[in-house]
């Protein structure tokens, strides 16, 4: 009897620990946050915790560097998606196609992804090094102007975009790729007799096939590329002068820099809603055009 | 057979996993228990027989930076261990993970480290605020023998909180001079005694067009704000008078200015984003002649591992402004006691032994700047340092200011809103005053709030 009970139930049985976790692991930090940012507090151990209310939401609307955290963090996320995009399906067609030491130039091609953000981080420091760094002594030899990457307001953000871009290129590749091998062979045999250019056969038969999976690929790098942290922190902190302060890495300071437990929490709790909602809007993005098509 | 078998597989699984739960919580409450009870029977002991080895049996924690006095101290250990009976378990972080290790420990008010390195100037305000760390005022004046007037006053100056002594200090530094010896020479400039006679010699060997350039410091907008530090004591001028934040005064702007513009005018590309690493990199390098930065890290430039100028270095003390050579001379480490150690006493011997004159000289001697005055004045207590540091490190702690950053509790932000001023002036502002006055009115925001805390 109490077996047949089991049997029924065993998808709750096996699964609760799983849920458990995630509820005890994830849930919980997230109301804590939430709770935590309706106050204020620099974690003392003599003065608890002052309720504020709204007060920490309110300072940080009105807080010029915020703003200019939002700014920075989608002008980095928008850039870095575009071309990771782009790059990555381009790279997968051309890895898509045989030729010799196919398998070599795939592994290397993803060793990037699998390097150490912050060690990656150093690395990219050295190569954008003004006066002995390689990339400024690749300028000078193609004839060009050395430039201050980094360490200059304005290259600072297209700087990392390419760090990231390198990084993360592969990762968008390799999900293509996947989608690739499972596209059906027979709408090209059929444009082949159509006597269809491959120009035609990418845009109107290889686009519209694989675009569930760019989708797919974009959206998981979208939420990643909005949390980007260690190559930033790694490189510039955030400088010079906040040019690269991103949202996380604006929380990140606020909570572990100045010691403002609620501002930073408010300021995580908005970045979470913010991914949220992209993340949602993207969902339904993907919903409806899969309907259209 | 086989349905028959699969429930037993989900109650056996279950059964497994909660059993391995409760092992889990029950093991991991046996060792705190552990950890208590030996203390315990400790001070029973220590009652009864107030022997020769008083805290004969007992254990205390100790964290430090990953830090060359770390380095020092561990091997010497064993002494201490054997003299007094205490068993010291030590765990060692780089800097940012340790403030994040005492932050989170302290918060859920735990019981170890009992005792710890700190950064005094950085985040000793704060911990102590929080009722952190434990004030050492009536242990350090106990025992005649320990000669706590032997700290430097600076260094002790660095540690005190609310005039209360939150930590013993165990490095010091100052901001020094390095200079490159062959291209004064070939230049026939003699060594700046003034900010004045630096600026004119950094113009004369700034040379872009083959790669050399004049002057390079700090231009990453918090860890520059140290640096500049001492341009602002020696023109006469501070972060703060008081209740009041003072960057925006004349000597002030007159100080930001001149850091701001050797950095902006002199410095090599990229100055912006430097911090010590990288300012020291491309000195040793051999493409920069002049550089300010603290004493402590003069390795970097006469390593001939790391430099490529090794012996073509040379030091001096910070030059003069309108108020002489005022660099600041700080503790940069503390050890400093948990205010909830369950051995406190115990934790004030190791402190007392490891900051003690004999077990100084011996840090000192490995390169550790110590902030024990008897230890500098014995030749054997500089034999850790190159000859012609010595002397400059004398006359600087001798003249030095005991802070390098504005001392409120909310350094982080504080340190941000001062850096604005030289940011500004580095990417190009010519008119500094408002700017001055902004980053002002932001320092006493901070000011104000802290005093609500």
């Amino acid at each position: 009897m109490q077996y047949s009970w089991f049997n029924r139930n065993l998808k709750w049985i096996y699964t609760l620990p799983a849920v458990f976790f995630v509820l005890l692991m994830m849930l919980f930090p997230i109301i804590y946050t939430v709770r935590i940012s309706f106050y204020e507090w620099s974690m003392s151990a003599t003065t608890p915790p002052a309720w504020v209310g709204l007060g920490n939401y309110i300072a940080l609307f009105k807080d010029e560097r915020f703003w200019h955290a939002v700014g920075s963090t989608f002008y980095f996320t928008v850039a870095a998606l575009a071309l990771e995009v782009i790059l990555g399906v381009a790279i997968a067609l051309l890895l898509s196609r045989e030729f010799k030491g196919k398998n070599l130039v795939k592994t290397v091609f993803l060793l990037p992804m699998v390097a150490t953000p912050v060690a990656m981080g150093l690395v990219w420091m050295l190569i954008y090094e003004p006066t002995i760094g390689v990339a400024n002594m690749m300028l000078k030899s193609m004839g060009l102007s050395p430039l201050l990457w980094l360490a200059s307001p304005n290259q600072v953000i297209p700087s990392l975009v390419i760090v990231d871009v390198w990084e993360w290129t592969p990762m968008i590749a390799l999900i293509i790729m996947a989608g690739l091998a499972t596209l059906p062979s027979d709408p090209y045999e059929a444009a082949d007799v159509d006597g269809a250019s491959a120009w035609t056969k990418f845009v109107a038969i290889t686009l519209p096939l694989l675009r569930p999976t760019i989708i797919v690929a974009a959206m998981l790098r979208l939420i990643d590329v909005l949390k980007t942290f260690d190559i930033i922190y790694a490189t510039t902190q955030g400088g010079p002068n906040f040019s690269s302060e991103t949202l996380n890495l604006y929380g990140y300071v606020q909570g572990f820099q100045y010691f403002k437990l609620g501002s930073a929490s408010s300021l995580l709790v908005v970045f979470f809603m913010l991914v949220m909602g992209l993340t949602l809007f993207m969902i339904w993005m993907r919903k409806r055009l899969e309907g259209a098509s | 057979m086989k349905k028959s078998l699969k429930p037993w597989i989900g109650t056996g699984t279950t059964l497994i996993m909660a059993a391995t739960f409760v092992a889990g919580c029950g093991s991991a409450s046996n060792t705190t228990q552990e950890t208590v009870k030996p203390s315990a029977a400790a001070t029973a002991a220590a009652t009864t027989a107030a022997g020769a080895k008083p805290f004969a049996g007992k254990t205390i924690s100790l964290v430090t930076a990953n830090h060359p006095w770390a380095d020092a101290i561990k091997p010497l250990l064993p002494d201490f261990e054997k003299e007094t009976g205490i068993k010291v378990n030590v765990e060692s972080f780089f800097e940012d993970q340790l403030t994040q290790k005492l932050t989170v420990q302290f918060t859920s008010g735990s019981a170890t480290p009992d005792v710890f390195m700190y950064r005094p100037l950085q985040e000793g305000k704060l911990f102590f605020k929080n009722g952190w760390v434990q004030p050492l005022d009536d242990y350090a004046k106990k025992d005649a023998n320990y000669d706590f007037n032997d700290f430097s006053k600076s260094a002790i100056g660095s540690t005190t909180v609310d005039a209360k002594l939150a930590g013993i200090p165990i490095i010091t530094e100052q901001e020094i001079l390095y200079y490159r010896k062959d291209l004064l020479e070939k230049a026939g400039i003699a060594v700046p005694k003034t900010l004045d006679e630096l600026q004119a010699a950094v113009k004369k060997l700034h040379d872009p067009k083959n790669e050399m350039y004049g002057f390079v410091a700090r231009g990453q907008r918090s860890p520059l704000v140290t640096q500049v530090s001492s341009f602002l004591y020696s023109e006469g001028a501070d972060f703060t008078n008081g209740d009041k934040a003072t960057i925006n005064t004349p000597e002030a702007v007159k100080a930001f200015t001149t850091y701001g513009t050797l950095l902006k005018d002199y410095a090599p590309p990229g100055v912006l984003n430097m911090s010590w690493p990288q300012a020291f990199g491309i000195f040793a390098q051999g493409k920069v002649a002049f550089l300010t930065d603290a004493n402590s890290l003069y390795n970097n430039a006469i390593d001939p591992a790391k430099s490529q100028v090794a012996d073509k270095v040379g030091f001096a003390v910070f030059p003069g402004g309108k108020a002489g050579s005022k660099p600041y001379s700080i503790t940069s480490w503390g050890l400093a006691m948990n205010a909830k150690s369950g051995n406190k006493d115990a934790t004030w011997a190791f402190i007392q032994w490891a900051t003690s004159k004999d077990v100084v000289l011996k840090t000192q001697q490995k390169g550790n700047p110590g902030a024990r005055t008897s230890v500098w004045d014995k030749p054997e207590g500089t034999t850790g340092f190159p000859a012609a540091l010595v002397p400059i490190i004398k006359e600087s702690a001798k003249a030095g200011v005991d802070h390098d950053r504005p001392t409120v509790i909310s350094v982080g932000e504080a340190r941000d809103a001062v850096g604005e001023i030289v940011q500004k002036l580095m990417t190009g502002e010519t008119n500094i005053q408002p700017v001055a006055d902004k980053a002002n009115q932001a320092l006493q925001t901070i000011m104000d709030k802290d005093k609500t805390k």
